[in-house]
């Protein structure tokens, strides 16, 4: 039996009257890629935003690895091991492609706030910034600011330095959005190379991609997870054919 | 405005892409730092009067405040408009040591004072910053600007501390000195200020370098990603600030070796207003752009206070013109030309940059006759009395005059959006100078 990674019991949100979230239950094992999917304004994104503490839960608890993380402040969740990519790339715009992978690796190489030393001075970050850079492909980027980056570009950037910052529990927010057939291809590939022991957990519109990724796939519909399971199983329930897929899946 | 730009200057003989750079390129590379360290060694021996050496000890004491202004400002995103409390409580501490090492004969060297006002200005920073930097924009702005006010009031209550409206003097001849100077002689001052100078340009450049500086870039930009990363915002502008506020207070440490008085108005909204203007004038995203500004602004202060009455809304018209038309500042522009020179893109338009200037200043000379023709005619005794406008004996309530001075103006404006910089756009193409940085 593998370990829990992420557990999420009865997990609520409010926006004033309106209920967003109305009670999740689910378990994320370790190692596991787990994809979230559900029709727009199911509340996959503000699921998202409660896990990596960029909101407050109304009720309810989230532990990872029994610990728990819910209304913590995002940095301090970031610490505790988990990370996450946004649905509209969000970079540090100026700086090049290096230095944003430098960024992303001062705080889990255990730099902090230091003021006395410099940052191109720390070879453990030098080098993980460059063998990270190798992997995504962009070398012949390094010194280019991120804002002239292609989107494909930016969004593999975006996922890999989330990827490869340390964390355990990565949360991928539609990591092919806007992107073409091919591009999408090429962002799964590179999330396969990537995610090495890593606990995925995606929201992920386009079905090719999530039959691809997913270990395990929940359905959110309203606020509700109306079923989890295998791709397989997903894929057979009469109850998620009904709410989301529709006449999609033959 | 990017880490990127900075790295020009960078002292890490390897670049990003692990290419060893020349030696000799890295040397030329630093000419604007060893320029300055020449002009600033013999400046004093050049201007040797007692009035251009207080003036350049005021340079660099407005150097170091400015730059520590801008680690708030450029590298952090912080607005602030109370600056001037670090600077002016790390005065008034420097001044309390000054003066018990008077009274008692503490044997403390008087190089090491500044550094008194270095840690009043951290104590204070620390003790505000944790009020302030807990949200940045427009709320921490409001809540600098409610500080300052509050200090400066705070000076008419607490007059043992502030010395009320006569302010607090001491003397800083008779004290121990490390390296045995006699500090009577404002020249030996203002080596001493230089020192300071070297050694906090050198301690700020560096800190752009350290981790808590690149994430004050990053939180300048992105304080939500900063999160992600691991890093609280609060936490790196609380440093930051904090940092900045020390380093406010070695400024004001060296104000009191400089002029051995202080008053309530070194605290006041004014001098904040001041470090503001200077540092963007000079250009808030290039580390050197508010060492030029504080230069410029301490420079334009004394030398155009004695020349004409106007000086105060001159400073305003220049501080507008900079932020609408070159919000880069001086030094951007400066860096913008030369790096134009650099790429070529001089080329073929050298001409057209030239009747660009040209351009500007008459505009510039038309605006200052209007200015001082309408400041004769609505602030002297006699507006008859005839006076002297560059170098033309006039009187301002003849018409004459007037009509010259907006004619001059309103030709050079024309002339300026009309013909000279459409003309520019042409050569250029699509103007290559914007869109750096």
């Amino acid at each position: 039996m593998t370990r829990t990674a992420l557990e999420l019991r009865g997990v609520t949100k409010n926006f004033g009257k309106s209920e967003i979230i109305r009670g999740v239950d689910l378990k994320i094992h370790e190692h596991e890629h787990h994809v979230i999917i559900g029709p727009n304004g199911a509340g996959k994104s503000t699921l998202f935003n409660l896990i990596s503490g960029r909101l407050n839960v109304s009720g309810g608890t989230i532990e990872l690895f029994g610990k728990r993380i819910h209304n913590l402040p995002p940095h301090q969740v970031n610490r505790k091991g988990l990370s996450r990519s946004f649905q509209v790339t969000n970079l540090f715009q100026n700086m090049t492609v290096m230095q944003n992978l430098r960024c992303s690796l001062l705080w889990s190489e255990g730099h902090g706030y230091a003021f006395w030393k410099t940052v191109l001075g720390q070879r453990d970050v030098t080098e993980r910034a460059q063998s990270l850079m190798e992997r995504l492909n962009l070398q012949h980027r390094a010194d280019t600011p991120a804002s002239l980056l292609t989107y494909a570009e930016q969004r593999a950037l975006e996922i890999g330095a989330t990827i490869a910052s340390g964390a355990k529990v990565i949360l991928l927010d539609e990591p092919t959005a806007g992107m073409s057939r091919s591009e999408a291809d090429d962002v799964v590939a590179l999330i396969q190379r990537m995610a090495g022991e890593c606990t995925l957990i995606l929201v992920e519109h386009d079905l090719g991609v999530v039959f691809e990724l997913a270990d395990r796939i929940s359905v959110l519909v309203y606020g509700e997870i109306i079923a989890t399971g295998k791709p397989e199983e997903v894929r057979a329930n009469a109850a998620v054919q009904e709410a989301y897929l529709g006449t999609e899946v033959h | 405005m990017s880490i990127a730009s900075d790295e020009k200057l960078s002292t890490t003989p390897v670049s990003a892409k692990g290419i060893p750079v020349p030696a000799s390129n890295r040397l030329i590379a630093l000419w604007p730092w060893f320029a300055m360290i020449i002009i600033a060694l013999i400046a004093p021996l050049v201007f040797t009067s007692g009035q251009s050496i207080n003036m350049l000890n005021h340079m660099g004491i407005a150097i170091i405040f400015a730059l520590s202004y801008n680690m708030l400002l450029g590298n952090t995103g912080l607005l602030s408009f109370g600056h001037a409390v670090y600077y002016g409580l790390g005065g008034y501490v420097a001044m309390h040591m000054l003066r018990v090492m008077n009274d008692t004969g503490l044997a403390v060297p008087i190089e090491l004072l500044p550094l008194a006002g270095a840690f009043g200005g951290l104590g204070f920073g620390i003790l505000f910053g944790a009020v302030s930097t807990r949200r940045a924009g427009v709320v921490f702005a409001m809540i600098t600007l409610g500080i300052g006010a509050l200090i400066h009031s705070s000076s008419l209550m607490f007059t043992d501390f502030f010395g009320g409206e006569a302010g607090l003097f001491g003397n800083r001849v008779d004290v121990t000195s490390m390296l045995g100077v006699n500090y009577g002689d404002s020249q030996h001052v203002y080596y001493l200020i230089l020192a300071w100078v070297f050694i906090a340009i050198l301690a700020i450049y560096l800190l752009r370098k350290t981790p808590l500086g690149w994430m004050a870039n990053a939180v300048r930009d992105n304080p939500e990603r900063a999160q992600f990363v691991g890093y609280n915002p609060q936490m790196v502008r609380f440093i930051q600030f904090s940092l900045s506020a020390f380093f406010a207070g070695l400024a004001g440490g060296l104000f009191i070796i400089a002029d051995e008085i202080i008053s309530a108005e070194a605290v006041s909204a004014q001098v904040s207003g001041q470090v503001l203007l200077a540092s963007y004038l000079g250009g808030i995203g290039f580390f050197l752009g508010p060492v030029f500004g504080a230069i410029l602004v301490t420079f334009l202060a004394s030398f155009l206070s004695s020349v004409t009455d106007a000086w105060v809304l001159y400073f305003g018209l220049m501080f507008i013109g900079v932020v609408m038309f070159a919000p880069q500042g001086l030094f951007g522009i400066l860096h913008q030309q030369s790096s134009a020179i650099r790429d070529g893109h001089w080329r073929g338009s050298t001409l057209a940059r030239i009747y660009l200037l040209l351009t500007m200043l008459l505009s510039v000379f038309g605006l200052v006759c209007v200015v001082e023709l309408s400041y004769h005619y609505f602030r002297s005794w006699d507006p008859s009395a005839p006076f002297d406008l560059m170098g033309f004996t006039v009187n301002a309530t003849t018409a004459m005059p007037w009509i010259a001075s907006f004619a001059i103006l309103v030709i050079g404006i024309a002339l300026l959006t009309a013909h000279a910089r459409p003309m520019l756009r042409r050569r250029t193409g699509a103007n290559p100078d914007q869109g750096e940085h």
